[in-house]
């Protein structure tokens, strides 16, 4: 019998599939601290996440709490910072560091079996930081280096011209970093922003991996007595101050070959009722390879090596967002494309068959990400973070499966008109 | 221990099934035995600018990235100086989907004229947005060309210019793609929750009518041992001055190759290396320092570069990494020290092999080189690495006339 090759393999729809997402184990330290833990997976590894509310939103001065979370490793009351580097590293382990808006984070990954060498000294780090002045001239000069190289690159300075349009310069979502702020740090609100935030501070604890039957144990031996989450964390309200002018060109470089393009617009946190349905919208819109952005503007046109949209992941306010790199020829039909894929949406319900191809990529997608102990964690992490249970992912699921083209349509004309997006190119 | 079953087809495509039964996913990984090694100097930056034709439907299936995102799958491809590897991951009771594509596109690509007009573009923009459009973004045309004169490493798998990926025709495509694009070049893993019998059941139907083709015999040019220093000046529109020197390394199989490995580790590996703590941290030299190396199949380039912190001169750059490097020349790295690097490799490699797709694609990467079986012995040759080993190679491959400088000067 010959194989009749054009004809499709039957398939499962992915809708079809009941995803159950992992529990997380949760308990609490003698502090309160709480700790979330995930046991799965094969390999004998291990992840614990330490994240605290010391993020931009917290600082009076600018990248105040970047350098604090940068410097957490570059010096205690009994290690230099090449001490502190050595014992991690000769365990094989990552002990990494991210400052975000809202919260900073200290990670560290290791082989399960070395975890009880490695924890003393992440305590020592939030315990005693000592942020030595010698460290801190050579990070002040390092990162001033390596922002003057940034500079030179048109993405980079789109993505921080477009926060600050969205949000405005002052605003934790949309300041941005100048020489002069590294000029103007000093030493002391680095140990004061330390003391407040990290050693009297509100942490919560994330682990995943082949847990170690003591774990909980000596997190609380270890963790449990510290002086954390004494002083609830301040409300502080950053109003947003968004730009009043839409559209912008710059040149950032005369020679330039391509051009940056962002786009977007204001959109809610994960809390409004249409976050997760837009974000059906959005896949089809251009939030994957098969996208209709992607579709048109790369693999019709060739504008383009790759354009995306997405919805910006803040706690509080977001985002819809649209990037691409383009031939600096191209950059103005490019963006002309994008209104055109806008208005498509908001005329024309979207069809059964794409619908329901993005549906099950986006279910097959999710199912995917439900493999793999760093994956769950990391969706559990963003949950508790964002003030959301199991049942937001139960809820999406749902959403994914039942939203309508109808519906979708009334949502491309609520958010997708171009009146409403920000718009800029830089060269 | 990955465990892994392995059969050849009639037509001697080699398949490896590896189960896991924990992910509810699948993997399908087919590696070509081919890179941007194997182009015609005159045509180069064409290996990678076919992946992207491979996209651009099949002999019987218009769309390759559609049917398998309805069945809730996704996908991606990478080309090297040394292969081109394309892996999906599905859910598992969708895998014929992946058969009914990959297997398609190994039959025969649809050659089409609009696909490859259009990925000319978007090469050109990739050639762009990475290597021209960036300050610094040239260093590594300008070093392989300078280390290698023969070999065809000499340019990168994106093309050594924009003007070969702009005149790419139909006819070259067709000519590689029947020469490299074979049941006998090739590498199939399938990796995830599946059973090998019905693996085999699905590869014999669906990859098994594909003519064998011919085995492409690789026969490049080996770079002769180097007997001078090469160094290069050159001045761009950058903000820093930046120092970048490669030294010839042993190709992925020989044990130098490992050596090597442990070498970058304890020059350029994390805060505690020597590089950082010296000539950042100490001396204040650089702002930033990197050692690494490519992995490559073939003899290699182990690297160290580095951005000057303003007011260093491009010789108080060198000699400060001359004088670390004769330390680790003339004496022998401590036991602690060559076991922290020795842990490190442990835990990348334990990290690595979490992932069902990491894991099918280095069973795949194993067997182009000779065994899968290699994926479980690797650990062991670190192991083995000896102070005095390192010793003796750090002296064999830091030699001045091994090595090429680049002086990259901010105008």
């Amino acid at each position: 019998m010959t194989l009749n090759r054009t004809i499709t393999p039957p398939i499962t729809d992915a809708v079809s599939f009941d995803l159950q997402l992992k529990k997380c184990n949760q308990y609490q330290l003698d502090n309160g601290v709480p700790v979330y833990s995930l046991d799965a997976g094969t390999q004998e590894v291990l992840l614990i996440e330490w994240v605290f509310y010391a993020g931009n939103w917290y600082e009076e001065k600018n990248i105040v709490a970047a350098t604090t979370n940068f410097m957490l490793k570059n010096g205690t009351d009994q290690r230099n910072a090449f001490s502190i580097n050595e014992h991690f590293e000769f365990y094989g382990a990552y002990l990494n560091r991210s400052c975000y808006n809202e919260t900073a984070t200290i990670t560290l990954h290791c082989l399960s079996k070395h975890v009880s060498e490695l924890l003393p000294v992440v305590a020592e780090i939030i315990e005693a930081s000592v942020f030595p002045e010698e460290e801190l001239n050579t990070y002040r000069r390092n990162q001033k280096q390596k922002l003057e190289v940034n500079l030179k690159k048109c993405d980079f300075i789109a993505n921080r011209l477009i926060d600050e349009y969205v949000y405005g310069i002052q605003h934790p979502y949309g300041k941005y970093t100048s020489t002069l702020d590294y000029d103007r740090l000093n030493r002391e609100e680095l140990v004061a922003f330390h003391q407040r935030f990290y050693a009297e501070g509100n942490c919560t604890i994330f682990t995943a991996g082949k847990i170690p039957a003591n774990l909980n144990k000596q997190l609380n031996e270890i963790f449990g007595k510290l002086p954390l989450q004494q002083k609830p964390t301040p409300v502080i309200d950053h109003p947003l101050h968004p730009s009043t002018e839409k559209k912008f060109r710059i040149i950032n470089d005369a020679e330039g070959v391509q051009g940056a393009i962002r786009m977007a617009r204001p959109f809610p946190n994960r809390h409004h009722p249409d976050y997760s349905k837009v974000q059906i919208l959005n896949n089809v819109f251009g939030g994957f390879f098969g996208s209709r952005l992607m579709s048109n503007i790369r693999e019709d046109k060739g504008y383009t090596y790759g354009i995306h949209s997405y919805i910006q992941n803040h706690i509080h306010d977001g985002a819809w967002m649209i990037s691409t790199e383009a031939g600096r020829e191209v950059c103005e039909a490019t963006i002309e494309e994008v209104y055109k894929e806008m208005q498509v949406l908001c005329s024309e319900p979207i069809d059964e068959e794409e619908l329901s191809l993005v549906r099950n990529y986006m279910i097959g997608s999710v199912l995917g990400e439900l493999d793999g102990p760093f994956q769950l964690i990391s969706r559990w992490k963003n949950y508790v973070l964002n003030g959301v249970d199991e049942n937001y992912f139960y809820n999406s699921v749902a959403q994914i499966k039942t939203t309508g083209s109808e519906e979708l349509q009334e949502l491309a004309k609520k958010y997708l008109n171009p009146d409403s997006f920000y718009e800029l190119v830089v060269i | 221990m990955i465990l892994y079953n392995r059969f050849t087809l009639d037509n001697g495509l080699t398949v490896l099934v590896h189960e896991d039964n924990a992910t509810p996913m699948a993997v399908v990984n087919v590696l070509y035995d081919v890179g941007a090694r194997d182009e015609n100097p005159e045509k180069t930056g064409f290996a990678h600018l076919f992946e992207h034709l491979m996209f651009g439907g099949s002999i019987n299936i218009p769309e390759y990235d559609e049917p398998l995102q309805r069945a809730g799958g996704d996908n991606n491809a990478y080309t090297t100086n040394d292969l081109t590897n394309y892996y999906c991951q599905l859910p598992a009771q969708n895998i014929e989907t992946a058969f009914w594509l990959e297997s398609d596109r190994m039959l025969s690509l649809a050659f089409s004229e609009k696909s490859l007009a259009v990925q000319r573009k978007v090469v050109c923009e990739e050639f762009k947005e990475h290597y021209l459009n960036k300050p610094y973004g040239d260093i590594w045309h300008k070093m392989r060309d300078l280390a290698y004169k023969v070999h065809p490493y000499k340019w990168m798998t994106i093309g050594r210019e924009l003007s070969h990926v702009e005149n790419a025709h139909i006819d070259d495509v067709k000519q590689f793609f029947f020469k490299h694009y074979r049941p006998l070049n090739a590498i199939l893993v399938v990796a995830g929750n599946v059973k090998t019998d019905h693996i085999k059941r699905l590869a014999e139907k669906w990859f098994g009518p594909i003519p064998s083709g011919e085995k492409y015999v690789r026969n490049l040019p080996q770079e002769p041992v180097q007997l001078e220093a090469r160094k290069l000046h050159i001045e761009a529109a950058v903000p820093l001055d930046a120092f970048i020197k490669t030294w010839h390394m042993d190709a992925r199989l020989e044990k130098g190759y490992y050596v090597a490995d442990l070498l970058t580790e304890i020059l350029g590996g994390g805060g505690s290396s020597r590089l950082y703590q010296a000539l950042v941290k100490e001396q204040k030299l650089f702002s930033n320092l990197d050692c690494y190396h490519f992995g490559t199949m073939d003899a290699g380039l182990l690297t160290i570069e580095g951005k000057l912190v303003k007011g260093t001169s491009m010789e108080q750059a060198e000699n400060a990494i001359a004088a670390e490097l004769e330390k680790i020349q003339q004496t022998p790295i401590g036991e602690s020290e060559l076991t922290k690097v020795k842990n490190r490799t442990e835990s990348v490699i334990a990290f690595e092999d979490m992932s069902v797709m990491s894991r099918a694609n280095s069973l795949a990467m194993y067997e182009l080189m000779g065994d899968a079986a290699l994926m479980n012995t690797e650990l062991n040759k670190y192991r083995n690495i000896t102070t005095e080993d390192m010793t003796a190679y750090s002296q064999q491959i830091f030699r001045e006339s091994n090595s090429n400088t680049l002086y990259y000067h901010a105008k």
